[in-house]
């Protein structure tokens, strides 16, 4: 066993395709689902436009008995766990159980779960909270029902760190394997579509109140007023290298290298941490900055954020350096599950040797960015890096890079 | 909502929207004297089914109320039992 | 090069009946109870009407108005327990790269009370469904994503490596720590402020709770409520608190001249891919993380001093546990002391798993098992030595703590005295 571990399984749910063969021909082609919120009239807040999965039917995909216990969120992610492990063509029930474990990120948990109970709470009393809110609510609920579904046993976790945290799962995943777990499900999807999750989000500071779904989310524009949210997300089946090769399995590519920061204390006068993550996810990789074929940007649409994160990124790469990208502009920002989805666009960018682009944005020539505009760039990819930041000062950091044959 | 009769057919509808059915059981079916068990269903999907059979017909069942009805006929009848229990208090 | 080994420096504890060490220690080796009715509500609807609270004044223990507004109750425990436990190991974090200092902190249930309050306010007493934004508290997003609490915590101590929060339900509390230890085993931090916190007694939880008669209705006793491993124990007793150390590598530990508590010497966590709320009652899953973890301490079962036990006190999971005592030490199992000192402080989600850690820490620096308090009759279902009513002088080297969550989760982290890990 060499420990590396390489992904062999893509499940994704996406506002603009959902399953990867959508996803993938829908960003490649440059279409958006970012629109005007459905779930729930919109009218009375600032904010109104999302990127909503539309088409998502539960009881096409999992036992009427999920469906009451389960959000939204881990409807969709039980469902995306389903597609990945069939991609990897892996039937978990001819694995021992202790050899496969589950490492989801999380962001807000089953929110609109939580916020129909909570109104049963204080509308009509304690008595009619459901006994799911137990729960069905909670971070920890994507890994244990993927667990419970397919009878994974092994060594399994979930972590928190906002929009930045879908990297550290997968990283945690990779651990798992370099410590002899066979096979690991591991990334992230949410869905706080909800008025209470809107209102949350609101009060974060960042959500973008343009009206045009066309211009609404422009990350490195001068006009970047903040982000759409979206729902969704990826999860990956990763499998140790040996392994997968053993039993002719597709492999996408290895997770080649991570790192992780926190910023400073706002005020400290301290530099921001992204680019000692990005140096640290290259050394782990045992990579050079000029290996680097494409750079999925973190793509926060917010000046004071972009700004950093072209800085980041000129420092590492040089003045347009490197193809850069972000095509969560067709999706919104998915919190935990927007890295994983990333992730998986970048393996498919490995496969295929294209580059999905960024839209509708019309990027400020003083980042010195190449960014990656409107259509796809077709190049020989062979090493990508995946840029994730959360609320609060978290960054992280992934190579991903075609397997040795 | 306070109702006079606990219907077999009220505790189908009851079990579907708490618990839904598991694929393999026909729960139009001749299920009176099956346990819930075997029917696919295990605590946490009776506890959130009797939780709303309580606040629905608006009576209270003990914390052992499942070993005391294990299938859906005697559960049918002990909610029926307090129902007129309530009625003649 | 050999394998980094990770030590324990520095403690901070947060418990009901106990802030600081000093005070969490006299009440456990006292077998004192910290449980009481609910003071925070009112709990008179509720079917469970006790828990374990904490008299915590914020400003007592530091906190500026500012991080008094912005942060939920569980983060304001979770800095204050930071930097408890930087100023208990002495170390001076300003000397060291803030890049290879890194944050875990664990919470099953995150900013859950103040996200209850703010709901109230938002929906006006759950009557709007389209909430109204106008009333949402500018921090509402730190409640909304609960990663806030490792943030905050790197602010107060001052790091800039690896942070997370880990939520694994009633295991975050070890799984926090013990993913801290792994990213000092690989090299990608050299200290971690790793531990967890809660602080979920609010009317959400206890109606859930409520909901799957989880918690002990047992309300006319609040002192004697919470029973583990008893034969007339029927619930848990809700918690909350924090737990936070400071991890360093061994030698870089010894180097500074460090109080060493302890090596965390093995760590492992499992699944039982069996029910979200339910165990199988043979405990095989926990049995295999305890197996792991003692692979991992390179000791055997009969190295094992005492079982600090996850314990909650309901009918299911002492039973689960006493059988997965008995399937992963065999007849060590009978021999070595177990005990839950959930019996005192109640169950805190996932800050539980970071107190019994502490717990077991302290075991060992004072050569005391604490007891379980409030067992007086004995189960046939659970028949090992439990250790009632009184704690025990007996030489503690090394510790087997567990843990179980909802989700399935099962883990197990062995610590030990250095000299005791077979190298």
């Amino acid at each position: 066993m060499t420990g590396t571990a390489v992904v062999t399984g893509l499940g994704v749910a996406s506002p603009n395709g959902l399953g990867t063969p959508a996803y993938w021909a829908a960003t490649l082609a440059g279409r958006s689902g970012i629109g005007r919120i459905t779930r729930f009239d919109p009218g009375r807040y600032p904010a109104r436009l999302a990127g909503e999965i539309s088409g998502f039917v539960a009881e096409d995909h999992l036992p009427s008995r999920l469906i009451p216990q389960t959000d939204r969120m881990t409807r969709i992610a039980l469902a995306a766990a389903d597609w990945a492990l069939a991609d990897a063509g892996v039937s978990p029930g001819e694995l021992p159980g202790f050899d496969m474990g589950v490492v989801t990120a999380s962001a807000s948990g089953g929110f609109e779960f939580g916020q129909n109970e909570l109104r049963k709470l204080w509308s009509q009393g304690s008595q009619y909270v459901s006994a799911y809110q137990s729960f069905a609510w909670f971070y920890a609920v994507n890994s244990g029902q993927i667990s419970i579904r397919n009878g994974m046993k092994g060594p399994s976790g979930v972590v928190v760190g906002d929009q930045a945290g879908g990297i550290d799962a997968l990283a945690q995943a990779r651990r798992q394997i370099r410590r002899g777990t066979r096979l690991v499900v591991s990334g992230a999807v949410d869905a706080s579509l909800c008025p209470w999750g809107w209102v949350a989000q609101l009060a974060g500071g960042r959500l973008s109140t343009g009206e045009d779904p066309d211009r609404a989310y422009v990350p490195f524009d001068r006009a970047a007023r903040g982000h759409v949210p979206g729902e969704g997300g990826a999860l990956l089946v990763l499998e140790e290298a040996e392994a997968a090769r053993a039993r002719g399995a597709h492999v996408y590519g290895e997770i080649a290298g991570y790192g992780a920061t926190l910023d400073p204390k706002p005020g400290s006068g301290r530099p921001p941490g992204l680019r000692k993550a990005v140096e640290v996810a290259l050394a782990d990789a045992g990579t050079d900055a000029a290996d680097v074929d494409v750079v999925f940007a973190d793509a926060a649409g917010d000046p004071g954020l972009d700004r950093a994160e072209a800085e980041a990124l000129t420092a590492v790469f040089g003045p347009g350096g490197v193809p850069v990208t972000a095509p969560k502009t067709m999706t919104g920002r998915l919190y935990s599950g927007g890295a994983p989805l990333d992730v998986a666009a970048a393996l498919l960018a490995l496969r295929d040797g294209v580059v999905p682009p960024t839209v509708h944005s019309d990027p400020a020539p003083e980042y010195g960015l190449d960014l990656v505009l409107d259509r796809p760039r077709t190049l020989p990819v062979r090493t990508a890096l995946v840029l994730a930041r959360g609320h609060g000062g978290f960054n992280s950091a992934l190579v991903v890079r075609r397997a040795a044959r | 909502m306070a109702t006079d009769v606990f219907t077999p057919d009220a505790l189908r509808r009851i079990l579907l929207e708490a618990a839904g059915a598991d694929e393999t059981v026909d729960l139009d079916g001749d299920i009176l004297d099956t346990d819930f068990t075997a029917l696919g269903y295990e605590s946490l999907a009776l506890l959130e089914t009797v939780g709303r059979i309580e606040r629905e017909y608006g009576v209270s069942l003990d914390d052992d109320v499942l070993s005391e009805a294990p299938t859906p006929r005697t559960l049918v009848d002990l909610v029926n039992e307090r129902l007129s229990a309530a009625r003649a208090a | 090069m050999t394998a980094r080994r990770v030590v324990v420096t520095g403690v901070e504890v947060l418990a009901p009946g106990g802030i600081g060490t000093k005070d969490f220690w006299n009440l456990l080796s006292e077998g004192r109870t910290a449980t009481r009715r609910i003071t925070f509500f009112d709990p008179t609807p509720f079917r469970s009407r006790v828990a374990a609270e904490i008299d915590f004044d914020p400003y007592a223990h530091g906190l500026t108005p500012q991080e008094v507004r912005r942060m939920d109750r569980a983060a304001q425990f979770a800095v204050v327990a930071a930097r408890g436990a930087v100023d208990d190991s002495g170390i001076d974090l300003t000397a060291l790269d803030p890049h290879r200092v890194g944050v875990t902190i664990g919470s099953a249930v995150g900013a859950t009370t103040g996200l209850d309050a703010e709901y109230r306010v938002v929906s006006d007493g759950g009557r709007l469904d389209l909430v109204d934004h106008t009333y949402a508290v500018p921090h509402l997003y730190d409640h909304f994503v609960p990663s806030s609490f490792a943030a905050e915590v790197a602010w107060a101590v001052g790091a800039e490596g690896p942070g997370t929060v880990v939520s694994t339900g009633c295991t975050s509390g070890i799984d926090s720590v013990g993913h801290a230890a792994e990213l000092i085993r690989e090299g990608s931090a050299d200290v971690m402020v790793a531990g967890s916190s809660d602080a979920p007694i609010s009317p959400i939880t206890m109606a859930c709770f409520d909901a799957i008669k989880a918690t002990t209705p047992r309300s006319d006793d609040p002192a004697t409520a919470s029973r583990p491993f008893d034969r007339t124990r029927n619930g848990f007793v809700l918690g909350e608190g924090a737990a936070v150390f400071v991890l360093e590598e061994l030698e870089s530990a010894r180097s500074r001249g460090a109080h060493v508590y302890a090596e965390i010497a093995g760590y492992a966590t499992r699944s039982n891919a069996y029910h979200m709320t339910g165990l199988r009652p043979d405990g095989a899953e926990m049995a295999e993380a305890i197996r792991v973890a003692l692979d991992e301490a390179r000791l055997n079962p009969d190295d094992i001093d005492y079982v600090n036990a996850h314990g909650s006190g309901t009918r299911q999971n002492d039973r689960h546990e006493t059988a997965a005592f008995k399937r992963s030490l065999g007849d060590h199992a009978r021999r070595t002391p177990v005990s839950s000192i959930k019996s005192m402080i109640g169950h805190s989600l996932g800050a539980i798993g970071s107190l019994e850690i502490a717990a077991s820490v302290l075991a060992m620096e004072y050569d005391v098992v604490p007891p379980t308090a409030n067992l007086h009759t004995p189960d046939p279902e659970c028949d090992l030595d439990y250790v009632p009513l009184h704690a025990r002088d007996q030489l503690t080297d090394v510790v087997l703590t567990v843990g179980s969550g909802f989700g399935g989760f099962q883990s197990a982290m062995v610590l030990a005295e250095p000299g005791r890990r077979r190298t």
